[in-house]
């Protein structure tokens, strides 16, 4: 079966309208940055759109909030894009605010077959309105249902063209997760090799979890806050 | 006199054990990790996937790829581990992390805390603080007394939405050390140069006072 595509615009010809789509990245970092762009320049809208975080103002998922392309975003934090959180305040925008460490299980568990578990996070607060709530052992938990979607979009550093990757630094995050629980994976990566090259004792991802793979190009890998020491 | 942000972390600093795996909430808890006592060594947990976080990096050294969950550029250090975000939050919600200090808007006598959410004017989301608040045994708080408006952050109940009911045990503030015990709260320690009355005055929770309450050492 071939997985490999040319590029982002073919990789995501198909996306259409009202899906379910997932983007890898903790804040810019590890951001599918060539399908955002791809997306970007497509006309599908009425998306409902899974991701840690909503980008900033002019890059990584905020660029398709300036197209009104999303309908709905799943994240735990949206402070970085001053445009989301003003769509959020008016309702312009529906957002399902969620515990970070709660997204990543929802999400693992989506791509492993578990469809709800229970957690401590968020018991008495807001999270866990209309939620069922048990007591194992002396503490309460809340019952959260997992996470998939129609199309995945993962950012790797290598892959190869059997749709193995392994992932760099902190650029790691949601991406293997996200690439387990879309019904389809798309994953853009800075090398593509052929099979083989990759150590089996270091790939993160296997190539069972992704269908579709491209060699990036053009990163630009913006980082949010530039902190050194003299 | 009272203490600034700094103050603050230096004597949250005192509270880090030798071999403490430690996640630092963005804010005046990070400037923890200037003040490691040095005959101690602690691991920094960064929510983001990296254990054994290290200090920012030199100019040359600078990677979109390596940053800390305030999106700051960091470094690893020898003895560091990368991992996703699932294995991340296995660590805070399985109870592996010795101690936990985060930022509040609002904490109650019954240790409630809310740091997440100003309805209708500020709501950027929870990220990982629901998460760690849940998971870990050791909490500290670290935040002013009062708010920019003058009023007091110790309440006996949260008017904010809630982060997290009842997980509060210890908060250090520019005016106090305090604890939060079946009496509410319990002044520990005062800064230096601040006295009683002052943050009687700035607590509007139930206060407990035991004696003579002794002032902070912090060098």
């Amino acid at each position: 079966m071939k997985k490999v595509y040319k590029n982002a615009e073919l990789a995501t010809a198909d996306i259409p309208d009202n899906c379910t789509l997932m983007f890898g990245g903790f804040g810019l970092c590890g951001i599918p940055e060539n399908c955002i762009t791809a997306l970007v320049k497509k006309s599908i809208s009425g998306l409902t759109c899974i991701s840690n975080n909503a980008g900033v103002d002019d890059f990584g998922i905020g660029l398709m909030l300036h197209q009104h392309q999303v309908k709905k975003m799943i994240s735990s934090y949206v402070g970085e894009n001053a445009e989301f959180e003003r769509q959020l305040l008016s309702g312009e925008l529906e957002v399902e605010l969620t515990p970070q460490g709660t997204l990543a299980e929802k999400i693992r568990a989506g791509g492993a077959g578990i469809p709800a578990f229970f957690t401590a996070t968020g018991f008495g607060t807001e999270v866990a309105e209309d939620k069922e709530t048990r007591q194992f052992g002396d503490k309460q938990y809340i019952l959260e249902n997992s996470l998939t979607a129609d199309f995945a979009m993962v950012k790797a550093w290598k892959g190869d063209t059997d749709g193995n990757l392994i992932f760099k630094g902190t650029a790691r995050n949601f991406n293997p997760m996200m690439a387990t629980a879309g019904k389809i994976t798309i994953a853009e990566v800075e090398e593509l090799v052929e099979p083989g090259e990759l150590d089996p004792n270091h790939i993160h991802t296997p190539g069972i979890f992704v269908q579709r793979i491209f060699k990036g190009v053009n990163y630009e890998k913006r980082i949010e806050n530039l902190t050194i020491t003299e | 006199m009272a203490l600034d942000k700094n103050g603050i972390a230096k004597r949250i600093a005192k509270e880090l054990k030798d071999g403490y795996y430690v996640n630092l909430g963005i804010g005046i808890p990070t400037l923890i990790a200037n003040y490691v006592p040095n005959d101690i060594s602690v691991t920094l947990h960064s929510e983001n996937g990296l254990l054994g976080m290290g200090p920012f990096p030199k100019k040359e050294k600078v990677s979109a790829d390596m940053i800390n969950a305030g999106k700051q550029t960091v470094t690893t250090l020898p003895g560091s581990s990368l991992f996703n975000s699932a294995e991340s939050f296995a660590m805070i919600r399985g109870g592996h992390i010795d101690l936990t200090v985060l930022g509040a808007m609002e904490v109650s006598e019954t240790g409630d805390i809310a740091n997440w959410k100003i309805p209708g004017k500020m709501v950027k989301g929870m990220g990982g603080a629901m998460d760690l608040v849940a998971g870990t045994d050791n909490i500290i708080v670290a935040m002013m007394h009062t708010n920019k408006r003058g009023e007091s952050k110790l309440l006996s109940k949260c008017s904010l939405p809630l982060t997290g009911v009842g997980c509060i045990t210890k908060i250090v503030t520019n005016l106090a050390l305090l604890e939060v015990t079946k009496n509410g709260f319990e002044l520990i320690e005062r800064a230096p140069g601040v006295n009683v009355e002052e943050i009687k005055t700035a607590t509007k929770g139930k206060l407990h006072i035991n004696g003579n309450i002794p002032e902070m050492e912090i060098n």
